[in-house]
C-alpha cells in the first residue's frame, strides 16, 4: 500500500499531472458534446466533476481511460497521451491492444456497477489481474479477500451479484477496479442508482480511498462529499466548464449564475 | 416486521380462510374426453395388425438398425460441433468492426442459408463431378499435393459437411442474437480493465451469451437428430436407411419405421433432459435461487422433507441475511 501513501505537497507540485486536458471536444454525429474541455487533476487529488445531466461530465470522464474517442484536442493522462501516439508531427492512433495495455492503470467504477453477473463477487475481483496481468491465481485471489475485507465485504466473497444489495455491489465493483492496482481512479456517479440508505456505505470507502492518497475523478451529485473530501471540483454545463475551484468555496459562494441555479436545486 | 405484529396484535391472529374452490367442470369433461380419444388410440395401436407389434420387437435391436442408431449419433454430435464452432466464429466475424470479416461471414450465411440442406447434401456427395482431384499449390501454378475427391471426401464426410457448414449458419444467427442481448457495459466494464476484444468476449460476453443461445441450440440438436436422416439420399446408412434397406428385403415398412420412430424418440429425449441440465448451469447468477431437479424433487419426496435449494438463499439488501 505503500504506493498510495500521499506524497508530500511539495512533491505534488512539481509532478506531471495526472490527468491533463487541452481544448478536448467531442461530438456523436453532429452533436457537440464537449466544446473545450481545459483542466488539470493532480496527482493524489480527489477531483470532482458537477453538473446537470447532459452537461458533459461522464462522456469527459470516459473519455480519459478512451472508452470514448475525442474529436479534438489533447488529453494527457500520466504525461502519456490518451488513444493516441505523437510521432513527429502526426497523430497516429493507438492499436486495440496498446489501449488495453494503457486502461490497466485506470479504473472505473461504473453508475450501474457492471460485475459480470455469472461470476461471484471473488472471481469479478480477481478475473481481470488473473486473466489481463498473468496473475497467479492463488495469490489473487488472497489479494482479491483482502480487498473484499477492505470494503467490509469479506463474508460475500461467494456471493453473485444479484445476490448482493446494489451498495454491496458498487463496494464489489470498486475492490475489482483496485484489484489493477491502478494509479488513477475514475467514478461515473457511483451513487447515483442506490437506495438512499446505502449511500453512505459506498462514499465511505471511497473517502477511504482518498486518505490513502489515490487520485481520483468522481462525476457526483453528492454535494457533501464533494464538499467534505474533494480538493478541486469543476462545474460543467453544456459541454463547457463553466467554474472551477476550491470545492468548498465554489460550493458555498458560487461565481457564475449558472452554477448558482444549479446548486439551488441539488443542495 | 415488528410494526406490523403490532397492528394486528388487537385483534389477535385472524382464521384461516376457509372457502368453496372455483369449481372447473370445462376441465372435467375435457379430461373425459382426451381420456377417450387416448383409449381409442391405444386400441388401434395394439389391435390393428398392421402395426405388427412382434415384428417391432425382433427388429428393434437388429444389428443393422443399432448400427444405423450409433451412425446417426455420430453424425449428429459431429455436425453440431461444426455447427456450434463454426456459428461463433461465423457470428464473431459478423459482428466485428472489420468490413473484410462482417462482410466474409454474411455471404456464407447467405449462401449456406438460402438454400436448402438436402441440395447441399447432395451437391458435396457430387464434388467428385465438379472437381476430380484437390489439391494445395500455388494458384494457376505448380501442385505440391493432390489426392482424388472421391478419396478425401467419402459419403460420412460428405453428409458431415452438408450438415455441419449449413447448421454453421444457423448457429450464426442464434449466437448473434446472444452476443447482442448482453449488456454494453459489461463490454465497458471489460475494457476499462484493461481486458482485450478476445479476452471480453470468451470471459464476459459469451458465458452470458450461453444463456440465451443453449435454448434454441438445443432445439437445433434435436432437430439435427432428424435431419440426419436426408442423408440416406446419399446412401449413408444411418437409422432411417438401415430400416428401408430392410423393408426393402421383408416388406414390413410400417413396423420398421415404427422401430426407427421409437429410436428418434428415444433419443431426443435424452437429448430434452441433457438440454434441462445445461440451461440451469448457465443460470448460474442470474436467478437467486435454482429450483430444485426433477431428480431432487422426487428424493425430497420420498425423504418426506421439502427439496433443498441449491444457492445460498439471500436476500438483497439484507446484510448478514445470506450464509455461503
Amino acid at each position: 500500500m505503500t504506493d498510495l501513501t500521499k506524497t508530500p505537497a511539495d512533491a505534488v507540485a512539481a509532478a506531471e499531472p495526472m490527468v491533463r486536458a487541452e481544448n478536448v471536444h467531442k461530438s456523436y454525429g453532429p452533436v457537440e458534446v464537449l466544446k473545450g474541455i481545459d483542466l488539470e487533476v493532480k496527482q493524489g487529488e480527489v477531483f470532482c466533476l458537477i453538473g446537470p445531466s447532459g452537461s458533459g461530465k461522464s462522456t469527459f470522464l470516459r473519455c480519459i481511460n478512451h472508452l470514448e474517442k475525442i474529436n479534438g484536442g489533447r488529453l494527457w493522462v500520466d504525461g502519456e497521451l490518451v488513444g493516441y501516439q505523437q510521432r513527429g508531427d502526426k497523430l497516429h492512433e493507438l492499436r486495440d491492444r496498446e489501449v488495453a495495455v494503457k486502461r490497466r492503470d485506470i479504473g472505473m467504477v461504473f453508475q450501474r456497477f457492471n460485475l459480470f453477473p455469472h461470476m461471484t463477487a471473488i472471481e469479478n475481483v480477481i478475473e481481470a489481474p488473473v486473466q489481463v496481468k498473468g496473475e497467479n491465481k492463488a495469490a489473487a485471489r488472497e489479494r482479491g479477500m483482502a480487498l473484499l475485507e477492505r470494503v467490509g465485504l469479506a463474508d460475500k466473497a461467494k456471493n453473485y451479484p444479484s445476490q448482493l444489495s446494489g451498495g454491496q455491489q458498487q463496494r464489489v465493483a470498486i475492490a475489482r477496479a483496485l484489484a489493477m492496482k491502478p494509479k488513477l481512479m475514475l467514478f461515473d456517479e457511483p451513487t447515483s442508482a442506490l437506495d438512499p440508505e446505502l449511500v453512505g456505505d459506498v462514499l465511505d470507502v471511497m473517502r477511504g480511498l482518498a486518505e490513502e492518497g489515490m487520485t481520483m475523478v468522481v462525476v457526483t451529485h453528492e454535494m457533501g462529499f464533494a464538499r467534505e473530501v474533494g480538493d478541486a471540483l469543476v462545474f460543467m454545463d453544456g459541454g463547457v466548464v463553466v467554474e472551477a475551484g476550491n470545492p468548498r468555496e465554489v460550493l458555498t459562494n458560487p461565481q457564475h449564475e449558472r452554477t448558482r441555479a444549479f446548486l439551488s436545486k441539488v443542495l | 416486521m415488528n410494526s406490523l405484529d403490532k397492528g394486528t396484535a388487537g385483534q389477535g391472529r385472524p382464521e384461516t380462510i376457509k372457502a368453496v374452490p372455483v369449481r372447473h367442470p370445462g376441465r372435467w369433461a375435457g379430461a373425459v374426453v382426451i381420456a377417450l380419444l387416448a383409449a381409442m388410440l391405444l386400441s388401434a395401436l395394439f389391435t390393428n395388425p398392421a402395426f405388427k407389434w412382434d415384428i417391432v420387437g425382433k427388429y428393434l435391436f437388429h444389428d443393422s438398425i443399432v448400427h444405423g442408431m450409433v451412425v446417426t449419433l455420430e453424425l449428429t454430435a459431429l455436425s453440431m460441433l461444426m455447427g456450434v464452432v463454426g456459428g461463433i466464429v461465423l457470428a464473431v466475424m459478423r459482428l466485428s468492426p472489420n468490413p473484410l470479416l462482417s462482410g466474409t461471414a454474411w455471404v456464407y450465411i447467405w449462401v449456406f442459408r438460402g438454400t436448402p440442406v438436402l441440395v447441399q447434401l447432395v451437391m458435396w456427395n457430387f464434388l467428385g463431378l465438379i472437381w476430380a482431384k484437390l489439391s494445395i499449390g500455388v494458384p494457376w501454378g505448380p501442385e505440391f499435393w493432390s489426392e482424388s475427391t472421391n478419396v478425401l471426401i467419402p459419403t460420412f464426410v460428405a453428409a458431415l459437411l452438408g450438415l455441419g457448414l449449413n447448421e454453421a449458419a444457423y448457429m450464426a444467427e442464434i449466437v448473434r442474437g446472444g452476443i447482442q442481448s448482453v449488456d454494453e457495459g459489461q463490454t465497458e466494464a471489460a475494457h476499462a480493465l484493461g481486458m482485450s476484444q478476445f479476452q471480453t468476449m470468451r470471459r464476459i460476453i459469451l458465458p452470458q451469451a450461453m444463456r440465451v443461445i443453449i435454448p434454441p441450440t438445443g432445439n437445433e440438436t434435436i432437430s439435427m437428430l432428424k435431419t440426419t436422416s436426408l442423408v440416406s439420399v446419399i446412401s449413408l446408412e444411418e437409422i432411417f436407411r438401415a430400416g428401408q434397406v430392410i423393408y426393402s428385403r421383408n416388406y414390413q415398412n410400417i413396423p420398421l419405421l415404427i422401430v426407427v420412430s421409437l429410436w428418434y424418440l428415444f433419443f431426443t429425449s435424452v437429448l430434452t433432459i441433457g438440454q434441462y441440465y445445461i440451461e440451469r448451469h448457465y443460470a448460474r447468477g442470474s436467478n437467486r435461487t435454482l429450483p430444485p431437479t426433477p431428480l431432487q424433487r422426487l428424493r425430497g419426496l420420498f425423504a418426506g422433507k421439502p427439496a433443498p435449494k441449491t444457492t445460498a438463499d439471500v436476500v438483497p439488501g439484507l446484510e448478514g441475511g445470506g450464509h455461503v
